[in-house]
């Protein structure tokens, strides 16, 4: 990984466990399953890709916050880096 | 705004029964729009009365094919769109009985949801299973799995070939009006087990009721987003705009939550006038639609947005109006509704047009209570203490029911049904006041966590937690904490551990989160690890979960014990 990628990784890990869960010291891993695992429920989709939208200036479409798009970390940083 | 226009038309001279009342619409008003169907990535789709007709008679047509009898259930799993409309209005045209249920979602385990349909079909008896095609091997599978004898056909439809009805040949046109029209079931292993069934003539004399409690005329849109498999979106956004010919906008509730503002792109682009929520989607309506999806949307139409099915917070409603007065919506459309699947739907409706009443520092803390409105005409409301004696006005008890729109039966569930009735009283189970004639809510005396509008039933969670490596099966306690900031309840779990070391608990209890998450589509907040022997028992040996809420409540406010997840 970058540095670029690296940065986009603990920004996102840092908000996923910081804002949506509420416990700071939850470390995300890159492969842990994100969305299918009930980690992030479908309430908070929408709040992290505002979140994406807002820091990385990556629009995720609505459509898109689903686990067929991205439902890893890995997966998520490969979308931003891509489009950006 | 006033209601203007006829008031919505009572369609069934000849008989109470869906069918009659599709028939005479499909004669009396073939062009009139019934859905606009909204999709993610496909442009809107118009059904006429004649489209939904002639989709329904072609769904009919499958059903024959089949073999499926009249008054037979058929269970529904579809998707959002047409073949979910068609499938509905088919079988109640052949004169089956549908009952729609959720299709599976991505946190969910196919295992999970597999065990609780064969569940299901094993109390239900189904004739049939309706999906589609992709998820015709599961639910065959569940059916494999299922006790029952005669075991019922998987039927999968992705698309239906409309055909022009000969309604005298419809087996729908011979039921009658005392026949069970659908089941209704609520959320879980323990909801699933429990489908509230529904006479033709309750829902009528429910439909009857409430279209004059909220003013309803054929000039109203309904927009909804609400799954058809819950009795808010069943009950007011399905068969009171199609039963009463007022056009529906229709969303998925999946599109929805990723893009709440598209409901208020549906109002202003059809000029919808109304619709129901439950109480967290005013919080995340308000803080979660983006101002780029809000961009030229009038929301002036709206008469009456109705908060309903969980209860209801003054801060929500005005977090809501606060958001949305800047796009022209009016403070005084804001209403409240008490209802519940087995009184069919409503119980209760607020004034429409005015301001909804507040009892000054009767809700939590110093916030004021919203009042539910006042009962429907035909429906009566006590509230009962523990001995099922009245108490009196402005007096906390049991409301219990009795009206014309009661379900039927819990379906081939004679003892809940027997449970559920106290002398011809329905016992709702929820907590409440009447002041003034108006109802007002204030909690729950069975345990039953309502989150994002959805029952829980703790007993299945915790029965899942205890499934769990590493936690002291049967001690543990699952509750709903009110959250303020979502307008809904947080799902906490509390549980025994075995182990002591704090890295090991911190597993556990993620192992626990995941663990029900998959096997419930519940999300849970947060899961508490505790030492052996901290729960509290009742004298029965049983988990108290209102005391072990306290509990819990007590210590996060002293900042303890350690918690995860």
């Amino acid at each position: 990984m970058s540095n670029d990628t690296t940065d986009v990784a603990s920004m996102i890990a840092g908000y996923i466990s910081g804002t949506i869960l509420k416990n700071p010291k939850r470390i995300i891993k890159p492969d842990e399953k994100l969305i299918s695992s009930g980690l992030i429920d479908s309430f908070h989709l929408v709040d992290l890709g505002l979140f994406i939208e807002d820091k990385f200036g990556v629009r995720i479409d609505d459509s898109e916050l689903n686990a067929d798009t991205f439902d890893t970390l890995d997966q998520l940083v490969g979308v931003i880096t891509s489009r950006q | 705004m006033a209601p203007s226009g006829p008031p919505a038309a009572c369609l069934y001279a000849a008989m109470p029964t869906f069918s009659y009342v599709l028939a005479q619409t499909y004669t009396d008003a073939p062009d009139r729009p019934a859905i606009h169907l909204q999709f993610a990535k496909r442009d809107d789709v118009t059904l006429t009365h004649r489209d939904l007709v002639r989709g329904a008679t072609g769904f009919a047509a499958v059903l024959a094919g089949e073999n499926i009898q009249p008054g037979e259930v058929v269970v529904i799993i579809q998707h959002h769109g047409e073949a979910l409309v068609y499938a509905f209005w088919g079988a109640i045209l052949h004169g089956a009985v549908p009952a729609i249920l959720p299709p599976l979602t991505e946190k969910l385990l196919p295992e999970r949801y597999r065990h609780d349909l064969s569940a299901l079909i094993g109390i239900t008896q189904p004739a049939a299973v309706i999906t589609y095609a992709d998820f015709a091997g599961e639910v065959q599978a569940a059916i494999d799995a299922s006790s029952v004898t005669r075991k019922p056909k998987c039927i999968a439809v992705n698309v239906v070939t409309p055909a022009e009805p000969d309604f005298a040949a419809l087996g729908g046109m011979r039921r009658t009006e005392d026949d069970i029209v659908l089941l209704q079931h609520s959320s879980g292993s323990t909801g699933l087990q429990k489908g509230v069934a529904l006479s033709h003539l309750s829902v009528f004399n429910q439909l009857d009721a409430y279209a004059p409690a909220i003013g309803l005329t054929e000039r109203d849109v309904i927009v909804s987003w609400l799954p058809l498999y819950h009795d808010m979106g069943l009950i007011a956004s399905f068969l009171l705009p199609v039963l009463k010919r007022v056009p529906l906008v229709l969303m998925s509730p999946f599109d929805w939550v990723r893009a709440p503002g598209k409901l208020m792109q549906a109002v202003s682009k059809y000029r919808g006038t109304l619709t129901w929520l439950p109480n967290f989607a005013y919080n995340f309506c308000a803080t979660r639609a983006r101002d780029r999806d809000l961009e030229g949307v009038d929301l002036s139409s709206l008469r009456a947005v109705i908060n309903c099915s969980e209860p209801v917070y003054d801060s929500s409603q005005r977090a809501f109006a606060a958001k949305f007065g800047r796009y022209g919506l009016r403070e005084t459309a804001l209403a409240t509704c008490y209802a519940m699947a087995e009184n069919t739907f409503a119980v209760t409706q607020s004034a429409i047009g005015q301001p909804v009443r507040l009892n000054e520092g009767g809700g939590i803390g110093n916030a004021g209570q919203v009042s539910s409105g006042r009962p429907l005409p035909n429906v009566q409301v006590r509230v009962l203490d523990e001995s099922h004696n009245d108490v009196a006005q402005g007096t906390i008890g049991e409301i219990a029911l009795k009206s014309d729109c009661m379900l039927s039966e819990y379906y081939h569930r004679p003892d809940a049904t027997a449970q559920a009735f106290h002398d011809g009283w329905y016992l709702t189970g929820d907590l409440g006041y009447m002041l003034d004639g108006e109802l007002f809510v204030t909690g729950r005396k069975k345990d039953l966590i309502i989150v994002g509008g959805k029952n829980v039933y703790p007993q299945d969670l915790e029965q899942l937690a205890g499934e769990v490596d590493g936690v002291h099966a049967g001690r543990v306690a699952a509750f709903g904490v009110f959250n303020e900031s979502a307008g809904t309840e947080d799902v906490v779990v509390v549980a025994e551990a075995e182990s002591e070391d704090e890295a090991a608990r911190e597993q556990v209890a993620e192992s626990v989160r995941q663990y029900i998450t998959r096997n419930s589509d519940v999300a849970v907040r947060h899961v508490v690890l505790v030492d052996a022997r901290w729960l509290v028992k009742t004298s029965s040996g049983k988990v108290a979960r209102s005391a072990n809420k306290a509990k819990y409540l007590e210590e996060q406010a002293l900042g303890q014990p350690d918690t995860q997840g």
